[in-house]
């Protein structure tokens, strides 16, 4: 996908979130670390240009609430999470991520959220669906859907980590993260 | 000292060996976990199904609360044991007493003990990991790393900060664990003290000495104050307290005379007016508590560290953990 590609998915995605939620009101956008932050940050500023609105946004990184410590030993933990200062309690919080594969990141985030306060609802909004699910958790607002041969990887860019905004399939191995 | 691949090893002894880049590794893990303890519910999971021992063989207040609490906020379950009222108190040995623990399936040991080595022993011997929570006069390295993190929060860097460590110094496990943190970090450390109570060829941990707190203070952009052990009078070392804070005291006569602002650790019990007057310890020098706050973010990361798995495994793991 090229910038442009990746710009008009999330402007349709930042419209698909406020429709769902009849407007802006109780709206919260948690970015999960890395690249969610940044698509995050690009969904807030659409709504900010469609609505008007400043929808508060914040991060989490679910690093200490992953299941596979054991098998992939520590990792560093790379934005510690940020609230917005109104909280998370009886908001509609929206989790945006770069990518959405198996399911766990979600799963993790979820926990976290969990942690933090009781939202009214959460919504689960993705740049990519590659497939490939080992849960039952499903996005409810998609940029694309994307079929990744054998072998290969989806990549999201970003320009505050890759100097670029796009999405690459690329042979598995290559990936940065 | 560490194997190759794993942040840290196996254990945590000592700072003496460790690498800049594993103490930086450390302090910047340190970080987000101070956020933790902000929050409402002060609990992740990342250590859930871990049990930890905290074998404390001699008193403790401060190190062994923040271990628990370290622990807790990492969801470990914890088991605390002290010698009096353990079989320790019946004459069992170290290692029959950890033997026996490990038979029970637990996955660390926090050991204090009185003994100069104790921990090395027992991590010699143990498969869990092992931290030393203070050994004899050996070392005390986590509270080496939260004066580390101390010191970087106030004054932005460690490297080419002037350090001295006053008081007690040949006694002192702290002051040891903090010349090692402080020089692989690139700061330069003095000791300052009486004779008695010098180890008797400082300048082979590589630290200037001063005769005299006035020259320190005069030196110094950071003093790490120790406390003055009583017992220590008793045996002779120094001849009363009065005598010791009239001629060692911090005090803020002393500070105010100095160059530059001065920050003041003391890794505490501190006994107020002997080695640090209450106006010092209250005042807007002293960063005492932040020591206190930040030990409980240090010991989550050195748990968290040698917690971690085999890293042979990670790329497999990867695979299926993306996303």
């Amino acid at each position: 996908m090229s910038e442009s590609d990746v710009r008009r998915a999330v402007a349709r995605m930042a419209r698909e979130i406020v429709e769902r939620n009849g407007g802006t009101d109780g709206l919260v956008l948690m970015g999960i670390h890395r690249r969610g932050v940044q698509i995050a940050d690009m969904v807030r500023r659409e709504i900010r240009e469609a609505e008007g609105v400043e929808v508060p946004t914040g991060s989490i990184d679910i690093t200490l609430y992953r299941d596979d410590l054991e098998v992939i030993g520590p990792r560093p933990i790379v934005g510690g999470s940020n609230l917005p200062a109104a909280g998370i309690d009886g908001k509609v919080v929206v989790l945006v991520d770069d990518v959405a594969y198996t399911g766990r990141t979600t799963k993790a985030a979820l926990n976290e959220v969990g942690d933090w306060g009781r939202p009214r609802r959460i919504v689960l909004c993705v740049l990519i669906d590659r497939g490939g699910r080992e849960l039952p958790i499903q996005p409810d607002i998609t940029g694309r859907e994307v079929q990744v041969p054998e072998g290969q990887h989806v990549e999201v860019l970003v320009p505050e980590h890759d100097g670029r905004l796009g999405v690459d399939l690329v042979e598995k191995g290559a990936e940065s993260s | 000292m560490s194997e190759v691949g794993k942040p840290l090893g196996k254990d945590l002894v000592g700072l003496e060996g460790l690498s800049a880049d594993q103490l930086r590794m450390i302090l910047d893990t340190a970080e987000p976990f101070k956020e933790i303890s902000e929050r409402r519910i002060k609990k992740v999971p990342v250590l859930r199904g871990k049990t930890i021992v905290n074998l404390f063989f001699e008193a403790s207040t401060r190190t062994r609360i923040s271990f628990e609490f370290a622990e807790k906020r990492l969801s470990a379950d914890t088991v605390n044991i002290s010698s009096t009222g353990s079989s320790v108190a019946k004459g069992e040995t170290l290692v029959d007493t950890a033997r026996n623990l490990e038979a029970m399936r637990i996955d660390m040991v926090v050991i204090r003990h009185g003994a100069s080595g104790a921990a090395r022993f027992l991590a010699e011997r143990i498969p869990s990991n092992v931290i030393n929570a203070g050994d004899g006069w050996h070392e005390h390295p986590t509270q080496g790393l939260l004066d580390l993190l101390t010191i970087r929060d106030r004054m932005g860097r460690i490297e080419g900060l002037r350090v001295c460590i006053v008081g007690d110094i040949k006694h002192s496990r702290v002051a040891r664990s903090n010349i090692y943190g402080l020089r692989a970090l690139g700061a330069e450390v003095a000791v300052c003290g009486p004779r008695t109570l010098l180890p008797p060829a400082p300048e082979e941990l590589g630290c200037r000495v001063f005769s005299r707190v006035e020259e320190a203070i005069e030196w110094a952009d950071v003093l790490n104050v120790l406390r003055l052990q009583l017992e220590r009078m008793q045996a002779g070392y120094v001849p009363s307290l009065r005598e010791y804070n009239r001629i060692w005291g911090v005090s803020t006569a002393r500070l105010e005379a100095a160059p530059r602002d001065i920050l003041v650790l003391h890794p505490g019990p501190m006994n107020r007016g002997v080695e640090i007057d209450s106006d010092v310890a209250d005042g807007p020098h002293s960063v005492i508590l932040n020591q206190v706050t930040n030990g409980v973010a240090v010991r989550m990361a050195v748990l968290y560290l040698l917690a971690g798995g085999q890293p042979e495994r990670a790329e497999a793991a990867k695979e299926g953990g993306e996303a």
